[in-house]
């Protein structure tokens, strides 16, 4: 048997090869320097990573509009405007990320290059994830995503918390893998590949007369993604590692990972399966109505802001679902328009988090809060900006976020649905507005000022002018969603 | 047609105010100036759009000054503003509920950040009379609620938490049966004429062919939202502790201006947009008022605090209002329409004085009170003056707007009507009861030693007094601007016409 090595188109995979290759530049250099590498070479490499993979982005987008969407790498691999966008703000959530965990490590004196190394490869598969046509290529980006996570959790050493969280994300994570890539295979067994793009030929050409596989195939594909983003009844360990892990890692899970799954879910639902979809609609509906509502209502009885920014993130989760429930271009448009606009905000607001946390990230009651707004009324309004966009308050990305998704349901005649997700928009803003209470009382006038380090500051108020700036003018992240996912949806 | 410049104008003056009150924080006093000039100016742009509206437009419905931006096809965002009969007399109460708040309930705690909110209150709820497209009233609509929630849970009373968080989820659940519906409105209209863009222009909306299953559920959701906001019983219960914990210029906000939002609402869109739903949802609303015109009244009787006996009285003038504009006589909807304004003004001249009484005792709880007729006459007159027009005493502008509903329901409703006019004899007990109780008897303690109106305080008053008796005896000017609009709605609704 002879092995063809089937052609690389190196534009598509060049992001993923940037971060890589970053990583192991990172690797080498903390092998052969002499001493530590220092912080800020790390951190740079980890920008400059960021901002030519966001170069290359502008380079893919031009040249998808020239020739149009292509597949490289005997078709595992997929170059659209749909995988550039997400890619993009993958590059600029890692950045942000980046600059907020150096003057975490400067004040938590973590030396070493580890972190970063572990978050360049993290993100590898985040990007790896966006432009996956093939289960097994899917499977390859989530892999590699989780692995470095799983030790980016367990980063603090001196917290128990943080490696308890790692254990039981690792554990959990690899149930997920394993339900995954055995639904990979029973899908395979159904359709005789594990290529989207043949799936969801061979679907629209053939009559699948005993569906059994197919749809076992494909719930099992269903739960290994719903661990990922965390929906409900398969979040159990999203609070705990929320919790435990390094403030700022929580910041990277929460918006490369959604991106990420979202980004892959949306390739397997819609363009392999979409032919299938109407058998996946009560899943997902049921899927959605308890992630919406038992995120926003756990998230009441919490004390601990990571904790309720955990739940909080499952109750985004839900509205996520909505666009992909609805399985139309509009919905996918909209479900691409909820990360990309999600992910900013959420690295922004754990960025405070971070701040607030202090030495030995340990302050993260709400009580900690208390009168920040009032001490320091440009932090305590940045985060009370950035709460009310996660609760959807117009003049915010936030709100356009869950009207995009909304509206996409209600196009597809789920009115009933797109209601009790609004309803659970309304338990969650309680605890929002809980949290922006404490910001504003009078309590505590006294106590300490938290130092803002400038590379944190520029983070949160890139993250604040992102969701105001395009929450008083949608246009252009409209018109830029619905343009990526124009190529993409059969 | 005139330019859309004025209404442009008129939301983004009071932003501007906003911004120029923040950038002056550091000068005590002095945001306080910018927000009362930012208010004049609100004011007199106000009438200036008053004077030149014009509804005889060509192929506009009565309205003017429209205007139409997109802003963003895949989210059918649209930049559309236009004023008829019906908006311009709540435009002219927004700007006179801003400027009389600042005027008369003046809150030096964190002045520059209150006056901020309550430029940007004025300046959303600008918006959201203005807006002529649905998806852009809705964001206006809900953009009210955020300076309304800090409003109440900073200036507010000891209870300022649980009353601001119950305002706000109250509302904001009400406001996603709202955003639902008009979802599914613009989506029913472009899957009609699926070459059309998505689109929330109230124009092309009112003329959606509509099976009358839909319009009901759809008035319903409409309906949920504008009666959470009005407060319509018995979707009221935020609004007695909203009313009493709020800051003074907050209860006036929220009573005399935003309550209208509640009212406006339902007789624009649910009304406006669903006429087939009317037949079916009819009673029950009509119901609904006279349940609150009723309730609100007995409540009103056993409220032992000043703000919550406003509160549950404003419970059953919005009765009135409800049963004015759910009655589909053209009679009673003028009346209700200029209702809302009548009952604006009357509210805006209770809260100040119940504020300036607030200010002298630090408190307002009616049994603290007694015989303050003695010690302050012209504070005592004034309330008269106000309570009296609340009663509906001919001559003053509460008579003109009642007697308008009361005429018109019984024209068409009369049953409900009948139930109503109860209310009326209602008022005048429980009005003149808590007149007795607080102003009359003799005076004692503290009590007698109540200090009368100050000068400028009566001259805040005035122009609450001017406009009560001026609608009172010659209320035409405004029918006329009225008029025309509300004719046009209820011949859009009921082509056949329950015109008696």
């Amino acid at each position: 048997m002879k092995l063809v090595i089937p052609s690389i188109h190196y534009l598509a995979i060049l992001p993923v090869l940037i971060f890589f290759g970053a990583s192991l530049v990172l690797v080498l250099a903390s092998a052969l320097a002499r001493g530590k590498v220092p912080l800020w070479v790390a951190t740079s490499t980890i920008v400059t990573a960021g901002a030519a993979s966001i170069v290359v982005n502008v380079v893919q987008w031009r040249c998808v509009a020239r020739a149009g969407a292509s597949t490289t790498i005997a078709h595992a691999i997929v170059l659209d405007d749909f995988s550039v966008v997400a890619s993009g703000v993958i590059a600029l959530s890692v950045i942000m990320t980046a600059l907020v965990a150096h003057d975490w490590a400067v004040r938590e004196r973590v030396s070493g290059v580890e972190f970063h190394i572990l978050a360049l490869a993290s993100s590898a598969g985040a990007l790896l994830m966006t432009q996956a046509n093939d289960l097994i290529v899917i499977f390859l980006g989530l892999e590699i995503l989780s692995i470095g996570l799983y030790v980016l959790v367990a980063f603090d050493r001196r917290r128990a918390t943080s490696s308890e969280a790692a254990l039981k994300y690792f554990l959990l994570g690899g149930f997920a893998s394993a339900i995954f890539i055995y639904g990979a295979a029973l899908l395979y067994g159904a359709s005789g590949s594990t290529n989207l793009t043949s799936i969801s030929y061979f679907l629209g050409s053939n009559v699948v007369l005993h569906p059994g596989l197919l749809y076992a195939g494909g719930a099992l594909l269903l739960v290994g993604f719903a661990f990922k983003v965390a929906a409900v009844p398969f979040h159990l360990w999203s609070p705990d590692v929320y919790e435990g892990a390094p403030t700022p890692v929580t910041g990277l899970m929460a918006s490369i990972v959604k991106i990420g799954a979202f980004a892959a879910l949306l390739r397997v639902i819609i363009s392999a399966l979409g032919t299938q979809l109407d058998t996946w609609r009560p899943i997902l509906f049921v899927l959605i109505v308890l992630t919406t509502v038992v995120g926003a209502s756990l998230a009441l009885v919490q004390r601990n802001v990571k904790r309720m920014l955990a739940y909080s993130s499952i109750n985004h989760a839900g509205f996520i679902l909505l666009g992909v429930w609805a399985g139309t271009v509009r919905g996918s448009s909209a479900t691409l328009f909820y990360v990309i606009t999600y992910a900013p905000i959420v690295v922004a607001t754990f960025a405070i988090v971070t701040l607030i946390g202090g030495v030995g990230d340990e302050h993260h009651s709400v009580e900690h809060y208390q009168g920040l707004a009032r001490r320091q009324p440009w932090l305590g309004g940045a985060l009370a900006i950035l709460l009310l966009s996660q609760l959807g308050a117009p003049l915010t990305t936030g709100f356009y976020a869950k009207y995009t998704v909304l509206a996409s349901v209600v196009d597809g005649g789920g009115g009933a649905l797109a209601l009790i997700a609004l309803v659970s928009a309304a338990i969650a803003a309680f605890f929002y507005l809980r949290w922006t209470l404490a910001l504003y009382s009078d309590d505590r006038l006294d106590g300490a000022r938290v130092v803002v380090p400038k590379w944190t500051g520029a983070v949160i108020a890139f993250g604040v002018a992102l969701t105001v700036v395009f929450g008083i003018w949608p246009g252009p992240v409209a018109t830029l969603a619905q343009h990526a996912t124009f190529l993409f949806t059969p | 047609m005139h330019s859309s410049t004025w209404l442009t104008l008129l939301i983004v003056v009071p932003l501007v105010g906003a911004l120029g009150a923040a950038l002056v924080q550091k000068t005590p006093g002095r945001a306080y100036v910018v927000a009362l000039v930012t208010s004049v100016v609100e004011m007199v742009l106000a009438i200036v759009v008053a004077v030149l509206y014009n509804h005889h437009v060509p192929h506009a419905q009565t309205f003017d000054f429209a205007t139409r931006h997109v802003l963003s096809v895949p989210f059918g965002l649209a930049y559309d503003v236009a004023l008829d009969g019906i908006s311009l007399l709540m435009v002219v109460l927004t700007a006179l509920t801003v400027l009389l708040a600042l005027l008369g309930a003046r809150d030096r705690r964190q002045e520059p950040a209150f006056v901020a909110w309550l430029l940007l209150l004025t300046s959303f709820t600008m918006g959201s009379f203005l807006a002529h497209d649905l998806l852009l009233f809705f964001i206006f609509f809900e953009l009210t609620l955020v300076p309304c929630y800090f409003l109440i849970s900073q200036w507010g009373a000891t209870q300022r938490a649980k009353a601001a968080l119950k305002f706000f989820i109250y509302t904001f659940t009400g406001s996603a049966f709202l955003l639902i519906g008009i979802l599914y409105l613009g989506f029913a209209h472009q899957h009609q004429l699926p070459t059309t863009a998505l689109t929330f222009s109230y124009g092309a909306l009112s003329g959606t062919a509509m099976a009358h299953g839909t319009q009901v559920w759809l008035f319903i959701a409409f309906a949920i939202a504008f009666a959470v906001k009005a407060p319509i019983w018995p979707l009221h219960t935020w609004s007695p502790i909203s009313y009493a914990e709020a800051p003074t210029a907050g209860s006036i906000e929220l009573s005399a201006l935003l309550a209208k939002l509640g009212s406006y609402g339902l007789l624009r869109f649910a009304v406006g947009l669903f006429p087939l739903a009317l037949p079916t949802m009819r009673p029950l609303l009509l119901t609904l008022a006279a349940i609150g015109i009723l309730y609100g009244s007995m409540l009103a009787c056993k409220t032992p605090d000043l703000k919550r006996f406003v509160a549950y009285s404003s419970l059953a003038q919005m009765g009135f209002i409800t049963l004015g504009v759910m009655s589909g006589s053209q009679i009673a909807t003028v009346g209700a329409v200029l209702l809302m304004f009548n009952h604006g003004v009357i509210t805006i001249g209770f809260f100040l004085i119940i504020g300036f009484i607030e200010q002298r005792r630090g408190s307002i709880l009616i049994k603290d009170f007694t015989g303050l007729q003695g010690p302050a006459p012209i504070l005592a007159a004034l309330f008269t003056v106000v309570m009296l027009a609340s009663i509906g005493l001919p001559g003053l502008n509460g008579f003109v707007s009642e007697y308008l509903i009361l005429i018109g329901t019984f024209a068409t409703h009369a049953w409900w009507a009948v139930v109503a006019t109860f209310g009326v004899v209602a008022a005048a007990v429980y009005l003149l009861w808590a007149y007795q109780r607080v102003f009359h008897g003799k005076a004692e303690g503290p009590n007698a030693e109540l200090a009368d109106a100050t000068p400028k305080e009566q001259w805040v008053l005035v122009p609450i007094v001017l406009l009560i008796i001026v609608l009172g005896v010659f209320p035409k000017p405004v029918l006329d601007r009225i008029t025309p609009s509300v004719q046009q709605l209820i011949e859009h609704v009921e082509p056949g016409g329950l015109n008696k």
